[in-house]
């Protein structure tokens, strides 16, 4: 199980969009390396003829009527926002396109 | 905007092979979302057709639209792909203010549909078979617009404003394997391929199917390889390529921008590109990178989808005749020849023409009306033939004018100026107009008497027995009638008159 | 007048039955005794009066017109500040969501609102349901009714201890690993984790989805089915939710209520026992056991070897998910923005700024470590190693229940290691809180039922232990049967409710 680096920490606070500081990241980075080291024996467990699951019940095909069921108004859909403008969010600029 | 250096296509050809691969979003027009119950529909006054679900508000959870499954397979069946078993939704997280839970719920490693193809056929009656790898489910956007900034584009701007209308409509998302070999044909295959299958999302019924509208969007996978090398370059990505010209423009201006790159010993840089339809041009969008990790694993929030055969075979039912056999059986009845057909599908008229004929007119005529009148008119506006204005149900009602002799050919020609200035139905622009052609024998016979009272010397020829003469006669009985007379009828009338 | 604040949920009913009381006159009680001691407890971040009195009026209106809308009409109850309220603040205990009042109400408030419970407020938790304490809520701990300066548990430390310290009949908890058990075990009261699917998730702010359950909290075995059956069952907006009848809970609860149980057999988990548990939490156990055994039931050791990883696969699951889950939190259409200084060249913050710094000030260092933990298990080269594996020690710890059960009708261990430890005494050590979680969390993996009652109070510290039963999926009837019986017989030795020797509060100030 690989150390997890001050460095690797910064790439995934990036990843996830959290602004660390230089001391969150000096504090969180040995935290996380001890508690990697605490679940490492996963590795060694399942072998590869066991089957993943993702829900303990396995129900398959769920699905909705394409019926049109009444939303939110847009006056409650912005009443949360922290900006609004022209009955849309208003949101800082965005840098690339996706 | 860069000015990018660019080989010309031939010198391009000469030392390179292209790989293409071709990835198609097709928006469904199910009446409800994808994973919610508000309507799928285009336009709407912002942020009214949202609720917690396709907001992402915390707490609220995804629920699958069951017709939304079922045009998936039916596409992916359409494409002779196979059907999963079993399969499931998978989130795919980064971070976009447009993407309101900042993952996109889509498919991963298990499809709906997969290993299937598309037999596309080119305009010298080739058929060409393009792979297609899979056909999976996913959700749209929400819209943003940018405000401030000179171009109301994105640089620029600064700050955005943000619609969640959008967000969470179903769309699948169809994708090729790479297309290899197709060397000059490149551009025309990519084109042919987003127009062939447009067909036949057409045909299903599962789509609006409008790329004007984004219903219909196709990015651009390309690459180049030394030429006989059968290998993979670095490929871009062009996105927003939102016509059928442009996906050919586009890969043909890709093939020119790569191959003077890496003839100049430079390397391509992986990134997605921006089409640009206005300029013609790609620009650089955002380069591949760690970024890309999108960190995909099964949404917990869904259940797997495992179609049962007995559904399958059920939806297998229901599809449609394949559009190209469909037109080898249309061109029959309709008695066209080749070149008519090919003319009437290179036009976009195709469906157009059907349409008019379904509608009542007489093949030829639907033809002529698209092909000569309406097809000039586009061009000449730079529109899209399906976008002047004019219905199928329009031209055909035309037609029925001319006909019952209502309308000649040059008042039908007055009628269309109006429909495409958008004055109504072609019976109202006919009665604003004026257009009809008058059929009071009164009226014309008085017309007619005119004419051969002011022009004595040709009412002479006439009753020499010159009938050719009776031309000159007609033409000033149309004039006097401002053009509205069917020309066939005066002439009886002159001859009636004079012999 | 004071005793209905002792009282257990069935013997409210009873009385507004009788007409000895009304909804009004109840909830107006539980109001002034959170008004009274909430002060020292911290278990409510959000009381609300007006809309609880109001809702008291209708249940009396429609009781007076002899048409209560549920078993449970006119009761009042604490919420769960992790599940959204329609008008009501909902939190998470995050700075993130302060202030957010949801414009819709999740399912579980729905049908609490529909069967005519008062709300009182919301109830504390560690932020977005992250801890074992309450010690990461955004909003202050929750302090321990039996004693203020230890933990309640967590993340549902609020409903536990809210209900612990009489500030309400009823709870309503969240459970992903243990978060209404392990807060039930340390405060003496009962908490209930349906089957996986049993009780609908749309509203709950979601942590795990794949292991998420809300559930009762109460002072008695027969509350919990009572309220149970009044939020379970299927709901269309939760497609994991299980398209069956609840079953018939109340009736297994005042069945096992009887005492006997004639023909059980009770396995004790093996790997959850022993080393690592406190020896006055062990005697408890061991004692409740013995009372089982009197009842008539037969007790059987099962092993189920795969328990031993589950701790290992619950922290690469849960943090999986939740960081994903937690990505809306952006800045962008709700909740907190902080928007950093402007670059010196005078360029304005991005949105990828925004969210950035938006995000590190309103999640706190448990959070962050989570997302972290998540990001990471899930990225490009560890999804097969950590995520993937995980998931495979899903299926062994299923197969190991199976196994358990076959020879076993339900299954017992302690709920948690310990009695509540000191505020402040974990907070440092991660890994040492992660271990509370060891005994309630292979129930969640396998998505199985649990139940957490009072086992009495330890003899080093005399603070509550509890008693965890497990019962195979969609059997959680069994969970009430033997619940019951146990309540019946525990109360019986100890001459009253185990709460009946907690604290009084009387001199807490508000």
């Amino acid at each position: 199980m690989p150390e997890i680096s001050r460095d690797e920490v910064a790439h995934l606070a990036d990843l996830a969009r959290i602004d660390l500081s230089d001391a969150e990241l000096d504090q969180i980075a040995p935290q996380l390396s001890v508690i990697l080291e605490s679940i490492a024996s996963i590795n060694e467990v399942a072998s590869d003829d066991i089957p993943p699951t993702s829900h303990a019940l396995p129900l398959t095909n769920v699905f909705r009527d394409d019926v049109v069921v009444p939303g939110l108004t847009a006056e409650q859909a912005l009443a949360m926002a922290p900006e609004s403008e022209q009955q849309r969010f208003s949101v800082p600029r965005i840098l690339g396109e996706e | 905007m860069s000015t990018d250096t660019l080989l010309s296509f031939e010198e391009s050809l000469e030392k390179f092979d292209p790989a293409m691969g071709l990835e198609v979003h097709v928006e469904l027009n199910t009446n409800t979302k994808m994973f919610c119950g508000c309507p799928a529909v285009f336009g709407g006054e912002p942020n009214t057709q949202v609720c917690p679900t396709c907001l992402g508000l915390p707490g609220a959870m995804p629920a699958v639209n069951a017709k939304a499954v079922e045009s998936a397979m039916r596409i992916g069946l359409a494409l002779n792909c196979e059907i999963a078993e079993w399969c499931r939704f998978a989130r795919k997280n980064y971070f976009y203010p447009d993407m309101p839970k900042n993952f996109q719920t889509s498919q991963y490693d298990e499809p709906i549909a997969f290993e299937g193809y598309l037999d596309v056929e080119l305009e010298s009656g080739e058929i060409v078979r393009i792979d297609i790898e899979r056909a999976h489910m996913e959700e749209d956007t929400g819209k943003s617009l940018h405000v401030g900034g000179a171009t109301g584009r994105i640089h620029g701007a600064d700050h955005s404003l943000v619609d969640y209308n959008r967000a969470g409509i179903p769309l699948i998302e169809i994708v090729t394997k790479p297309i290899m070999g197709s060397r000059e044909k490149a551009p025309e295959i990519a084109k042919a391929y987003v127009a062939q299958l447009r067909e036949l999302i057409v045909a299903l019924g599962v789509s609006d199917a409008r790329m004007d509208q984004g219903s219909i969007r196709a990015d651009v996978n390309l690459s180049l390889a030394p030429i006989g090398t059968g290998e993979l370059g670095t490929r871009t990505e062009t996105k927003n390529v939102n016509s059928l010209r442009s996906v050919e423009r586009a890969v043909r201006y890709e093939m020119q921008r790569h191959a003077a790159i890496l003839s100049a010993g430079d390397a391509i840089l992986q990134e997605t590109r921006h089409w640009h339809e206005d300029t013609g041009i790609t620009t650089s969008g955002r380069p591949k990178s760690d970024a890309d990790d999108y960190r995909y694993f099964p949404e917990p929030d869904l259940v797997p989808v495992a179609p049962s055969r007995e559904w399958v075979e059920e939806l297998k039912g229901t599809l449609p005749e394949l559009p190209r056999e469909k037109r080898a059986r249309l061109q029959k009845d309709w008695g066209f020849s080749d070149l008519e057909m090919r003319d009437t599908i290179g036009a976009g008229a195709f469906g157009l023409v059907e349409e008019t004929i379904a509608a009542g007119a007489a093949p030829q005529a639907a033809r002529k009306w698209w092909l000569s009148e309406l097809a000039r008119r586009a061009n000449d506006t730079g529109t899209d033939i399906a976008e002047l204005g004019v219905t199928p149900a329009d031209v055909a009602a035309v037609q029925a004018l001319v006909d019952a002799g209502s309308l000649n050919d040059k008042l039908a020609r007055q009628v269309f100026d109006g429909l495409v200035a958008g004055e109504g139905t072609p019976e109202e622009i006919v009665a604003a107009r004026g257009l009809a052609i008058v059929s009071d024998e009164g009226a014309l016979g008085s017309a007619v008497d005119k004419a051969i009272a002011e022009n004595p010397d040709v009412a002479e020829k006439i009753r020499d027995g010159k009938v050719a003469a009776a031309g000159a006669l007609i033409g000033a009985v149309m004039k006097e009638m401002r053009g509205q007379a069917d020309a066939g009828r005066v002439r009886e009338l002159i001859l009636e008159k004079l012999t | 007048m004071t005793d209905y604040l002792l009282s257990s949920a069935t013997e409210l009913v009873a009385a507004l039955e009788a007409g000895e009381t009304t909804s009004v006159e109840l909830t107006t009680l539980f109001l002034d005794r959170i008004a009274a001691v909430d002060g020292a407890v911290n278990a409510f971040l959000h009381v609300d009066r007006e809309g609880a009195l109001a809702q008291a009026t209708a249940s009396d209106e429609r009781r007076a017109a002899g048409n209560p809308a549920s078993a449970l009409d006119g009761v009042p109850i604490a919420v769960k500040d992790v599940l959204a309220t329609e008008g009501l603040p909902t939190t998470c205990g995050s700075k993130m969501l302060e202030g957010w009042i949801p414009p819709y109400d999740a399912t579980v408030v729905a049908r609490l609102k529909q069967a005519g419970l008062p709300i009182l407020g919301k109830t504390n938790m560690d932020e977005f349901a992250m801890g074992s304490s309450t010690e990461h809520s955004a909003y202050g701990p929750t302090h321990n009714p039996w004693d203020l300066d230890r933990i309640p548990g967590g993340s549902g430390g609020g409903s536990a201890a809210a209900v612990a310290a009489f500030e309400a009949p009823l709870a309503i908890g969240t459970d992903t690993g243990g978060s209404i058990r392990q807060p039930g075990a340390v405060t003496g009261t009962v908490g209930v984790k349906p089957t996986y699917g049993g009780v609908s998730r749309y509203g709950l702010v979601a942590m795990a989805n794949s292991l998420d359950q809300a559930g009762p909290v109460s002072r008695t075995v027969l509350d919990s089915a009572l309220l149970h059956e009044v939020i379970g069952g299927h709901d269309p907006h939760d497609s994991t939710s299980i398209d069956q009848p609840v079953g018939a809970l109340v009736e297994a609860a005042r069945q096992g209520a009887g005492g006997d149980l004639s023909g059980l057999r009770v396995g004790v988990i093996k790997e959850l026992g022993g080393d690592g548990y406190q020896p006055g939490v062990l005697a408890r156990f061991q004692e409740s056991l013995d009372l089982l055994v009197a009842a008539g039931a037969e007790v059987v050791e099962v092993s189920c070897p795969s328990f031993v990883h589950a701790l290992a696969a619950y922290y690469l699951i849960m943090p999986s998910e939740a960081s994903s889950n937690l990505a809306k939190f952006d800045a962008m259409r709700y909740g907190l923005r902080v928007v950093p200084e402007a670059a010196e060249n005078g360029t304005q913050p991005s949105a990828e700024d925004v969210m950035r710094a938006s995000r590190d000030a309103g999640f706190g260092d448990e959070v962050k470590r989570r997302i972290i933990l998540g990001t990471y298990a899930l990225s490009s080269g560890y999804y097969d190693a950590y995520y993937g594996q995980a998931q495979k020690v899903r299926t062994l710890i299923s197969r190991d229940f199976d196994a358990a059960f076959e020879k076993a009708d339900v299954l017992v261990s302690p709920t948690a290691p310990t009695t509540a430890f000191k505020l402040g005494e974990k907070l440092d050590d991660p890994v040492a809180m992660y271990l509370n979680d060891l005994a309630t969390i292979p129930a969640n993996l396998a998505g199985v039922p649990g139940i957490s009652l009072p086992s009495g109070l330890a003899d080093e510290d005399g603070l509550p232990a509890g008693f965890q039963v497990l019962a195979p999926a969609l059997a959680d009837d069994r969970l009430y049967r033997v619940g019951a019986a146990l309540e019946t017989l525990l109360e019986k030795k100890w001459g009253g409710p185990l709460l009946a020797q907690a604290p009084t509060l009387d001199g807490a100030s508000a």
